[in-house]
């Protein structure tokens, strides 16, 4: 089946396109959205520069949308981009990284009906804690380029997802029930590396801006 | 404890959504199999089964009602999830009706069923619909435990009157993980 991907360049999109690849789907395009909101409901807003990149590492098409990242209107703008895919691509459906968070899932799910084509989700209900786990054990390379929660700061900023961060993650989740996925927006991550890239992704340089407990990383490619 | 999964999925990746949660659930003591691959000689070799359901656009599991006919002579506990609900009651004669419900919705019991009791704190539980469809069962055979709250009234929980089948529309593995653990300690 032709499938679309709805990537943000973090951890779950691509694991979920990986899972995709390897159920035998051709992997016709990836999506993204770009919101101008930085608080949206909906999307992460990756630097688009480098969902860009990751699209070329894996040899698929990239399709963009911007969207203003007002509620129900970017939702919109997401069913756009897909009819856009399935014009271009004819694909048949739409593969997220959905976890647990059941405002994006349905919505998604509902757009994907609307349209007549299927919606996979191959991480929904997953423990996060294993999704980690095999998100090392699968090699993929992942960094932190964002934390929105107290206890992280700025030292958080390009730091691997390793077994060393799964530990201290643990201790922060146990004391105050982070989402150790970051699904609930505590952390944003980049992959820079991960089967599905032909090489890895060349960074220069990440300039952490921000204060307090909010932080992004400007990532700077090479 | 035997139990058997059964996949109503044509997509193999579909599986990941609608059937490992349920694997994860019951933690490894169970065996997974497609329907096409079950009949009542396969069945009968284990204790409980469980119907898992499978995505919106997925409709061949109705195409192949009869494959499942097998559920008529079967003696043991069956728990229809979604499609699976959809499987027992048109296994057993019961009508499909169409109407759409995406994402979560708050519903009230009547009754207790499979850990769900009438009359828990807050008088409801919130619960996740992924279904176009749903089953007209026949109140004869079937005793009905929730109904949609909205003017529509659909069974969305129902136990048949002599067998230990059990049918929800709703999908237990997200936030009613619980009712799958009764299920299986039943």
């Amino acid at each position: 089946m032709k499938l679309g991907v709805l990537f943000s360049g973090g951890k779950d999109s691509a694991y979920a396109a990986l899972l995709a690849k390897r159920a035998g789907h051709s992997l016709s395009c990836f999506l993204s959205i770009q919101s101008k909101n930085e608080n949206s409901f909906m999307f992460h807003t990756p630097a688009i520069e480098l969902t860009k990149k990751q699209a070329g590492l894996c040899g698929v098409p990239f399709l963009l949308r911007e969207t203003e990242g007002r509620k129900e209107l970017e939702l919109m703008d997401l069913e756009e981009l897909i009819k856009d895919a399935i014009k271009r691509y004819k694909i048949e459906g739409i593969v997220t990284g959905a976890v647990e968070s059941v405002y994006q899932a349905s919505r998604i799910q509902e757009i994907c009906n609307n349209l007549g084509i299927e919606c996979f989700n191959p991480l929904w209900q997953m423990d996060q804690w294993e999704l980690l786990d095999k998100l090392i054990k699968e090699g993929f390379d992942i960094i932190i380029v964002g934390v929105f929660a107290y206890p992280f700061d700025d030292k958080m900023i390009g730091r691997k997802i390793d077994k060393s961060f799964l530990d201290e993650l643990r201790v922060v989740h146990k004391k105050l029930g982070i989402n150790p996925a970051g699904e609930g927006g505590e952390f944003e991550s980049l992959v820079v590396n991960c089967p599905l890239f032909s090489k890895e992704l060349s960074i220069k340089e990440i300039k952490a801006v921000g204060e307090g407990h909010s932080w992004r990383g400007e990532v700077l490619l090479g | 404890m035997k139990v058997l999964i059964i996949s109503t999925c044509t997509e193999k990746l579909h599986e990941a959504e609608f059937v490992r949660p349920i694997e994860d659930i019951i933690k490894g003591e169970c065996t997974t199999k497609h329907y096409s691959e079950v009949d009542l000689d396969v069945a009968s070799g284990f204790e409980k089964v469980i119907i898992c359901g499978t995505s919106l656009q997925d409709h061949k599991f109705i195409e192949d009602i009869k494959m499942f006919n097998w559920l008529k002579d079967f003696g043991g506990s069956v728990l229809g999830i979604c499609a699976g609900m959809h499987v027992l009651g048109l296994v057993f004669g019961d009508k499909l009706r169409n109407k759409k419900e995406i994402g979560y919705y708050r519903e009230k019991m009547s009754g207790s069923f499979l850990g769900l009791e009438e009359n828990n704190d807050e008088g409801e539980y919130e619960v996740w619909h992924l279904h176009n469809s749903w089953v007209d069962f026949n109140e004869c055979n079937w005793n009905v435990f929730m109904r949609s709250s909205d003017s529509s009234k659909i069974p969305e929980a129902v136990k048949h009157k002599q067998k230990e089948f059990y049918g929800v529309l709703f999908h237990p593995e997200v936030r009613q993980k619980g009712m799958i653990k009764e299920f299986i300690a039943l």
